[in-house]
């Protein structure tokens, strides 16, 4: 190879780095987008979202083990991050085997055992996956027009517990009774069972990503009444959680001493 | 000529797709998974260590049986299949071989429009893993023509083929062995992690009749650069053992051996 010069060492230099450069943030962006697509239903004991897309290798083992076919792997051209496992309630739910076939042959723990484990029992526990989350549209659910149709309560694998039935007056006719889906956050699974067996062209009821979904709350509201959730204070530093923060003084010389006291 | 490692490469390459293919479709258990990783007989677990060096690159943790996969698949081309994988086990060697075969038929020769050194798949190694921790993506796994190609065959057809005709449109008009040799850093890996193994193919001057053929066949013609002038083993990390020059060569001048590793410098 011909010695190189200083001057021709640093363009030659320059010049690989700029085109890493420009590959890296192509490459880089290209996989900002395939990531971009949040309604996508995870096998049961997926682990959160974005360590999930780290952490899935898309071998297609979980695919390969689900008897019912339920797991697909995301193809070129289907706008989800490829090569990935998902399900489409719809078309094919998860039936919750009690022996979670597709969770244990999983190579790289994108799919956490631990999560779909009773801790006490150290026994596999379907009832703990948190795939999705069932809502409602009350407007095109028959159930809120008033006719009797309790097909979601009937097929949740959860009977009576992950959807409840509401009974609620009908004011219309004054002598029926609304029987009214209700799902409870808690314990549904997002299996689509319910979304399957939905009676309406397009299911009234639906499987979403928990996260698209559901809220939180911070430590500014806690329920006094409910010793259970005054656990959720226990950690807390209050300094920190106020806007600015005030340090080591007390309320009292934060609102004496700031900006609270000019007359400005 | 015969073309007996060519017939055996292609029946390799076949039936691992179709034990693939098999567990997902009929349900068997002998090899399921795919080339990203795989279970053997349902214990032995294989995986691809370039798309684990990935998942660690982002910075998450993976099961122990990830690492043993791939510590037994780079063991395996470090001792024994040096850069094997690329010419016995990738689907898109089919691909292509078919373009180099192509190129020859249709004499596209000389005229490059495009020059990309042979280093880049290298650079791309270090590239790939920097993107990876950066974007806490694996980089290569979500725009490998490999695993887009097996993915499809195994598990149902998407929008794959394009990615594929793009690289045999890309090798036969744009740059001869231009995917394999230039830009796939999963066989550059190989290339490096298989740069000992023992099986290597030998060339002895004596037999030989410098027809050449062999170099016209080979897609890494650079690794034949003793033909025609000693004897020696073919020990360049790019050799895919291919034994396509041992195919066509008339003299018998080319023959796998097993390379004694302990005289591996005189050899040489």
């Amino acid at each position: 190879m011909k010695e190189l010069n200083r001057r021709e060492f640093l363009l030659n230099s320059a010049k690989a780095i700029g085109l890493a450069t420009m590959g890296g943030l192509v490459w880089s962006g290209y996989l900002n987008e395939a990531k971009a697509s949040p309604f996508i239903l995870r096998p049961p004991a997926a682990v959160p979202e974005n360590i999930f897309l780290s952490k899935c290798i898309k071998c297609g083992i979980c695919v390969e083990a689900c008897p019912f076919d339920s797991l697909k792997l995301a193809k070129t051209g289907d706008g989800l991050p490829i090569g990935t496992p998902y399900f489409i309630p719809r078309e094919i739910p998860c039936y919750m085997c009690e022996d979670i076939p597709c969770v244990p042959p999983c190579p790289t723990g994108a799919l956490d055992l631990n999560l779909v484990s009773n801790k006490e029992t150290n026994k596999l526990d379907i009832n703990k996956a948190q795939m999705g989350i069932a809502i409602v549209d009350n407007k095109s659910c028959v159930a809120y027009w008033g006719i009797q149709c309790d097909v979601c309560y009937r097929a949740c694998p959860i009977l009576d517990q992950a959807i409840k039935l509401v009974y609620q007056r009908n004011e219309r006719t004054g002598k029926h009774a609304f029987l009214l889906p209700e799902v409870d956050s808690d314990i549904c699974t997002g299996c689509g069972l319910c979304e399957k067996a939905c009676i309406t062209k397009t299911p009234a009821i639906r499987v979403l990503p928990r996260d698209s979904v559901l809220g939180s709350v911070d430590s500014s509201y806690i329920k006094g009444w409910d010793q259970n959730d005054e656990v959720r204070l226990k950690d807390v530093k209050v300094q920190k959680e106020l806007d600015g923060g005030i340090g080591d003084k007390s309320a009292g010389d934060y609102l004496k001493n700031m900006e609270f006291s000019d007359d400005e | 000529m015969t073309n007996k490692y060519l017939y055996l490469r292609r029946f390799s390459q076949f039936i691992i797709l179709f034990l693939y293919f098999g567990a997902n479709v009929w349900g068997w258990n002998i090899l399921m998974g795919n080339l990203s990783s795989s279970k053997l007989f349902e214990t032995i677990p294989l995986a691809d260590p370039f798309a684990l060096l990935q998942i660690l690159a982002t910075g998450t943790l993976v099961s122990i049986d990830l690492i043993i996969g791939a510590l037994i698949i780079v063991l395996f081309y470090a001792i024994f299949g040096g850069r094997a994988f690329c010419s016995w086990v990738c689907p898109v060697n089919l691909v292509t071989d078919l373009a180099n075969w192509s190129r020859r038929k249709l004499n596209i020769t000389g005229d490059r429009k495009l020059f990309l050194s042979r280093n880049l798949r290298f650079y791309l190694i270090g590239l790939t893993l920097i993107v990876s921790a950066i974007s806490g993506l694996t980089a290569f796994e979500y725009i490998s023509p490999i695993s887009i190609f097996t993915r499809e065959i195994i598990f149902g057809i998407g929008m794959g083929w394009g990615v594929v005709l793009s690289i045999f449109l890309f090798d036969l008009f744009v740059v001869k062995n231009g995917w394999c040799g230039h830009i796939c850093p999963l066989g550059a890996f190989y290339s490096l992690i298989g740069k000992f193994s023992i099986f290597k193919v030998k060339y002895d001057l004596n037999k030989c009749t410098n027809c050449m053929q062999c170099k016209v066949v080979c897609p890494e013609k650079d690794v034949l650069n003793m033909v025609g002038k000693n004897s020696s083993f073919v020990s360049d990390k790019e050799c895919t053992l291919c034994g396509r020059c041992i195919d066509v060569c008339n003299d018998k001048a080319l023959e796998f051996h097993i390379n004694n590793i302990i005289n591996y410098g005189e050899k040489k």
